[in-house]
């Protein structure tokens, strides 16, 4: 079931940023977003992970089938590596974490605080969620940030196997993971003075 | 449902959780009040069932503003958002935990403080009776003043702002029901009213949590 | 041609600016001279002596406390509803009108009420309601004041409004209860519409139909101001994007 954006507006504080975005994501791909800081990226992907409602346009395959990842991870510092993954599991119904832990190397960690981990490995953590969820379509917002090389490599590996198993991302990062992905760039679709109809200010003027 | 009321049963209990801080808040209120009024035993046991009950309220909403703020500067919310569990059971479930972790604690020290305040004889029972009715409304109706104002940077005192007039009537019966019953008279009618008003809240409060919070994730 | 046609801001304020000069001449012509007639037309009451004449500020001012938040109810509904930003808007200009209005309530009853009944306070069940409702309306306007984006801020203290208005009902009725509780019979009665003689009762529907007009202009005036400012709020976003 591919997730298919048509003719998407979204709005940030009420002013839309994107407007008229139409993308299509099939089972097996991935596709990078690219544009300048504050190009709408991070509402884009709020908007088509249903956080947000947007302006306009449709959003088809995309209830109860996304992960979403953005620059904080949801994770309880006094709990334990594992702690956190089994807890995230259950939210989504699943018991399993071994696979996640795995796939991220979090082995020597599972039963350290998340509180003690530096950084880049609370990422790690935070990106091994999204394996635990066994949702099908990812939406990251900067995975990457904080991540060093190695953990790069773990990563975009992460990505492979998901969208090798007939799932799908959608990544928003600056970074080249040397995966064999679309780009979009987000730019031609920046809200301008005439596409701005469904501002919620608009009808003031 | 069960793993969100376990995580956070257990991050209230490790360190840092904050799990016991309203109790010693109700009992440091509790032991101020005979400085404040006098050590007078006639006025301490009247004004018994209405100071506990207030105590026991605000050391509730002292502990409302960690509820839901925690988990917004995190990310836990936006993701338990996307997660197959809807928002208005999720903060039933975080409601039900701050109950167990503030709510609950203070009815089983209530009979205690009542002793230092000299709680007349038939007292306790309604005393403990009420509060055990009428503390998770407090908790309901709590979860609805951090979920309006979890946005809002330094949004604790205008929480209380919003939450101490919701909690009205849910103090009156409740009080009302301690004071009868401290007092020989029949306290039923104030109970099934306070009972009225738990279950009421138990069964709507949460839609009305659940809709401004998700304005303010969004 | 229908009523929603009013929501949009631009046919609202030019209706809004027709309106406001009767509304501002109608209401004080009606308060002054329900005021006029009500301090110096009518004779003293056998019991209360002139301190009856304070009705003509307290009765039409707490008709409008309540008045007040029921209309910021139907308009949160309405902008729940229909997302009309005017609903919003004057909603949230309706608010500070009602506080002011439920301050000159209370405050007129405790001038009325020291004479009366040797106090300045007591706690009958219509003053302690009058309380509470002063605090549902120092949180409304709280929460406008403290959320920056004003479309959340407007969702948020329309559910605020629609819950304050079913908790200030049991309020109502729990205070009720807790009075009686206390002393047992006491009934001290603040209605006086009813026992109100013909000769006070005209120079006061005067005096409420002045306080309505009043009420109406500044809300109309208050919309109309806070919708200049989301105006002004859209002209800038353009500026600044373009």
């Amino acid at each position: 079931m591919p997730l298919i954006v048509t003719d998407l507006a979204v709005a940030r504080g009420g002013v839309p940023v994107l407007t008229g975005v139409t993308l299509r994501l099939d089972p097996g791909q991935a596709l990078i977003l690219r544009g300048p800081n504050g190009s709408g990226k991070t509402t884009l992907l709020r908007t088509l992970a249903g956080l947000q409602p947007p302006l306009s346009g449709t959003i088809a395959g995309a209830e109860d089938r996304i992960a979403y990842a953005a620059h904080s991870d949801g994770l309880k510092s006094m709990l334990s590596v594992a702690e956190n993954l089994i807890f995230w599991a259950r939210v989504f119904g699943r018991r399993e974490i071994d696979a996640a832990v795995q796939a991220f190397d979090l082995h020597d960690l599972r039963n350290r605080l998340a509180g003690t981990l530096s950084a880049g490995q609370k990422r790690r953590l935070g990106l091994a969620r999204l394996l635990v969820t066994g949702r099908p379509v990812w939406m990251l917002d900067e995975p990457t940030v904080s991540l060093d090389t190695g953990a790069v490599a773990l990563f975009a590996d992460a990505v492979r196997a998901h969208l090798a198993q007939g799932g799908a991302a959608l990544i928003a990062t600056h970074i080249e993971l040397g995966l064999d992905a679309a780009m979009l760039d987000v730019t031609p679709f920046r809200a301008t003075h005439d596409t701005r109809a469904g501002a919620s200010d608009e009808a003031f003027l | 449902m069960n793993a969100l009321l376990i995580r956070d049963l257990t991050l209230a209990f490790r360190a840092g959780g904050g799990f016991g801080l309203g109790l010693a808040f109700f009992l440091i209120v509790t032991v101020l009040v005979p400085f404040s009024v006098g050590p007078q035993e006639a006025l301490l046991s009247t004004i018994a069932p209405g100071v506990l009950w207030l105590g026991a309220l605000l050391a509730c909403l002292l502990s409302l503003d960690r509820l839901l703020a925690l988990d917004f500067e995190d990310g836990t919310l936006d993701l338990l958002a996307t997660a197959p569990l809807p928002l208005e059971a999720a903060l039933s479930v975080k409601a039900l935990a701050h109950w167990i972790t503030t709510g609950l604690p203070l009815v089983l020290a209530a009979p205690v403080l009542g002793v230092l305040l000299n709680l007349g004889g038939d007292g306790y029972a309604w005393l403990v009776g009420s509060l055990a009715l009428g503390t998770p409304a407090l908790s309901v109706i709590g979860t609805f003043g951090a979920a309006l104002t979890v946005g809002i940077k330094r949004g604790g005192l205008l929480m209380s702002l919003l939450v101490l007039p919701l909690y009205v009537p849910t103090l009156i019966f409740g009080a009302e029901a301690a004071r009868r019953g401290a007092t020989g008279l029949d306290p039923t009618t104030p109970l099934l009213m306070l009972a009225g008003i738990t279950a009421g809240v138990i069964a709507l409060m949460p839609f009305a949590s659940a809709a401004v919070l998700r304005v303010n994730l969004r | 041609m229908s009523l929603w046609q009013y929501a949009n801001p631009v046919k609202f304020l030019s209706l809004s600016e027709r309106l406001l000069p009767v509304l501002w001449v109608g209401a004080a012509l009606c308060l002054a001279a329900g005021l006029i007639w009500g301090f110096f037309g009518t004779p003293d009451d056998y019991r209360q002596g002139s301190t009856v004449k304070i009705i003509y500020l307290h009765v039409p001012s707490a008709l409008m406390a309540i008045n007040a938040w029921f209309m910021m109810l139907v308009a949160s509904i309405i902008w729940l509803v229909r997302r009309h930003h005017v609903s919003a808007l004057a909603a949230k200009a309706a608010a500070p009108v009602g506080v002011v209005m439920t301050l000159i309530a209370l405050v007129t009853g405790a001038i009325w009420g020291q004479p009366m009944w040797g106090t300045w306070w007591a706690w009958d069940p219509r003053l302690t309601s009058f309380l509470i409702l002063f605090l549902f309306y120092l949180g409304y306007v709280a929460l406008w004041e403290a959320i920056e984006d004003p479309d959340t801020a407007a969702d948020l203290t329309s559910v605020l409004c629609l819950v304050g208005s079913v908790f200030a009902v049991l309020s109502r009725y729990a205070v009720n209860f807790w009075n009686q509780g206390l002393h047992q019979g006491a009934s001290l009665s603040l209605d006086k519409e009813k026992n109100v003689a013909d000769v006070f009762y005209q120079p006061l529907l005067l005096a409420i139909a002045g306080f309505v007009l009043l009420f109406l202009a500044l809300v109309l005036y208050r919309t109309g101001t806070e919708i200049r400012i989301r105006r002004a709020r859209a002209l800038r976003a353009r500026e600044v994007r373009t």
